[in-house]
């Protein structure tokens, strides 16, 4: 498999197991995130379990400099290069409301940051004619909800900026999934409370595989999230603004 | 959240606790935890008792922490983080020709867990035991990290290799790996038809991985009839692949009941034809026959069950049968049985392996079948034999010291590595083993 994937928030558990997997298959991995030590231990592992070629780098979603390093890297590999963006941060709800200046930070980490490495990334697919990306956003984005919707409303943002991005790179040739995971039992939800059907991260990533090849556009996992969502979306307004879920 | 409190449980079910658990998914994130004092680590708690667990105090889980950082392909020597797990290194490194020297029965073990009890598999005649294939670890202690070697620091290595996690927290392992011919196993079974036949061709075979499966409920003149799997690793055929299963729910306590059980047994002995058969097999099929059956510890229902495995000296196989003939009069045993000749090789104080004979059963959690483990357990004693820590879940300390006349040794190293018994575990204090007396 003459591929290479640029993972964006590589150490995060769901992006390894999406690694692994992608590792096992033989394709190369570009390892994007602020973690050198975690990254390096990381790729040694990709290369053991069969990846072609397996790199860290430095990549901030809040610092714009760190992207063009990474796409140009990604450019002097030959065949289809993709992309699957794990990157996001989920402070409290409760610390955004004591201060309102954390928005900024979960809308660059879970939205803008990405959107932007995506759109210096666009021109290499369209001029390899080919090429996936990933987005992973979240259930959250379906509906704005009391615990977490600054964190939802940045998901919901990236959803919309991937919906467009599938739009312009299918006409290139090019692919975009969008991905909606449930709760994954990864260190984000470790201990949570009112937490059901918890999917392990490898559970995950093999939906996401399976979903790039069979070009699907948007994919909840595990599955039946897509029920779950299909009903809370469907409330109406005056009954959900009272709900508590 | 750093800190989860749940109620878990070892492989058995039949002990629980309750406590707090970590689980780190970077390496520093393990090291600030360590900071503020020793916490015991636990794996994918696959030993059957409380080997893993710490009722009311907290462990570590490390199968987050379970990368493969290194390999030499010229001295087959790979570094792996503790929380990797066995079958993993396998699926990883059998198409390139190398497997772990020594695999347990589940591949879902990691190893750490393997180091903690230095455990043996189907070729231990040949290859010994799991930590005499370990060419060194990373060992976070009281003192901070230390680098412990067979032949470096060989009193501490014998204290951690079988030494239940009680010197201190495995970080990192480099494991000699094996050269294998390929990732398909050759395996011969055949029927053997009574105690006598099945001791004789266990003495007799020359396979690398040589295991006996034994049906616990056939008695009188069949008693210890089985089959005998003999093993050998190939190349070359691709077997079809299984799908792997899961037990849903905890079954009803009457899934395993005696009728049951020996139905189920004679069909599994009459499915090797007479004439015995050579089948070509995945490894994993070979090696981790009941990883493919995702929880089947809920086989046994909401109560659990209890493994005995104990190992008697050669001379002492008579007293295995007389063993067994009274398992299987009890009607109790599952059809989880297994019969091994082991080899001497062992590489800790506590390291269970004995040149003899191991015999492992497991029965439902009823208290008929604990008070007739209390017995087998008597008479293992008797007989110069020991229990393995990784499966008891019943035996008490004063049994315990005659079967491993090096603990005082093991005592006195983890009392410097440990003054603090921050790393007791519930087995640890169940059988009293840091207890001088």
């Amino acid at each position: 498999m003459n591929s290479t994937w640029i993972i964006l928030g590589a150490t995060s558990s769901m992006a390894r197991a999406f690694a692994r997997a992608v590792a096992a298959e033989g394709a190369g991995v570009l390892l994007a995130g602020r973690d050198a030590e975690e990254l390096a231990a990381l790729a040694a592992d990709c290369r053991l379990r069969g990846a072609r070629m397996a790199e860290a780098v430095t990549f901030d979603a809040r610092d714009a400099r760190t992207f063009g390093p990474i796409v140009e890297r990604a450019e002097a590999e030959e065949g289809t290069i993709n992309a699957a963006v794990f990157v996001g941060s989920m402070p409290e709800q409760a610390a955004i409301d004591t201060d309102p200046a954390l928005i900024d930070g979960v809308v660059a980490d879970s939205f803008t940051g990405p959107a932007r490495f995506l759109q210096v990334l666009a021109p290499v697919l369209e001029a390899r004619g080919q090429g996936t990306v990933v987005g992973v956003g979240s259930v959250a984005g379906d509906r704005g909800r009391l615990g977490n919707y600054v964190y939802g409303a940045a998901k919901a943002g990236f959803a919309t900026y991937l919906s467009g991005l599938r739009n312009r790179l299918t006409r290139a040739g090019g692919h975009v999934v969008t991905v909606k995971p449930g709760f994954v039992d990864t260190a984000m939800t470790w201990g949570l409370p009112g937490l059901f059907l918890v999917a392990p991260p490898e559970a995950v990533a093999a939906d996401i595989l399976k979903a790039v090849r069979k070009g699907r556009n948007v994919i909840y996992t595990p599955f039946f999230w897509r029920y779950i969502m299909l009903i809370i979306r469907h409330i109406p307004e005056p009954v959900f603004k009272k709900m508590k879920i | 959240m750093l800190w989860k409190t749940a109620d878990y449980a070892g492989w058995g079910r039949a002990l629980r606790a309750t406590g707090e658990i970590a689980r780190p998914e970077r390496r520093r994130a393990l090291d600030d935890i360590l900071k503020d004092g020793l916490v015991p680590a636990v794996g994918m708690r696959r030993s059957y008792g409380d080997a893993a667990l710490n009722d009311g105090g907290r462990v570590i889980d490390m199968t987050r922490l379970d990368r493969m950082l290194a390999f030499d392909p010229a001295t087959g020597v790979l570094e792996v983080e503790a929380g990797a797990r066995v079958g993993e290194i396998a699926a990883a490194f059998g198409p390139k020709g190398w497997l772990p020297a020594v695999m347990p029965g589940t591949g879902l073990a990691t190893v750490g867990g393997c180091i903690g009890q230095d455990v043996h598999g189907k070729n231990h005649h040949h290859a010994g035991s799991f930590c005499q294939h370990v060419a060194g670890l990373t060992l976070i202690t009281a003192e901070g990290s230390v680098e412990v070697t067979p032949e470096g620091t060989p009193g501490l290595f014998r204290a951690t290799a079988g030494g239940l996690g009680q010197t201190g927290v495995i970080a990192k392992a480099r494991l000699k790996l094996l050269p294998a011919k390929g990732d398909v196993m050759v395996v011969t079974e055949r029927r053997v038809e009574d105690w006598d036949e099945h001791i004789a061709r266990l003495d007799a075979s020359e396979a690398t991985y040589t295991v006996g499966w034994i049906d616990a409920t056939a008695t009188g003149a069949v008693l210890g009839r089985g089959i005998l799997e003999e093993g050998e690793t190939g190349s070359g055929l691709m077997p079809k692949r299984v799908r792997n299963r899961r037990v849903p729910i905890d079954a009803p306590h009457f899934a395993l009941a005696g009728p049951i059980v020996r139905a189920f047994n004679n069909a599994y002995y009459r499915r090797v034809p007479a004439s015995g058969r050579t089948v070509v097999r995945p490894i994993g099929d070979f090696f981790f026959p009941l990883d493919k059956i995702h929880d089947w510890n809920r086989l046994y229902g909401k109560r659990g069950f209890h493994q005995f495995q104990c190992v008697v000296p050669l001379e002492a196989a008579p007293a295995l049968r007389d063993m067994l003939d009274t398992i299987a009069t009890s009607g109790l045993a599952s059809p989880l049985a297994v019969l091994k000749r082991m080899g001497q090789g062992r590489a800790g104080f506590l390291s269970f392996p004995m040149e003899g004979y191991t015999l492992a059963v497991d029965f439902p959690n009823r208290a008929e079948a604990r008070e007739l483990i209390r017995r087998l357990e008597d008479r293992a004693a008797d007989a110069g034999g020991r229990l393995y820590f990784a499966k008891d879940s019943l035996a008490q300390g004063t049994a315990i010291r005659s079967m491993y006349p090096e603990l005082p040794d093991w005592q006195e190293a983890v009392a410097k590595a440990d003054p603090g018994t921050a790393l007791a575990t519930d087995l640890v204090r169940r059988l009293n083993l840091r207890s001088t007396r």
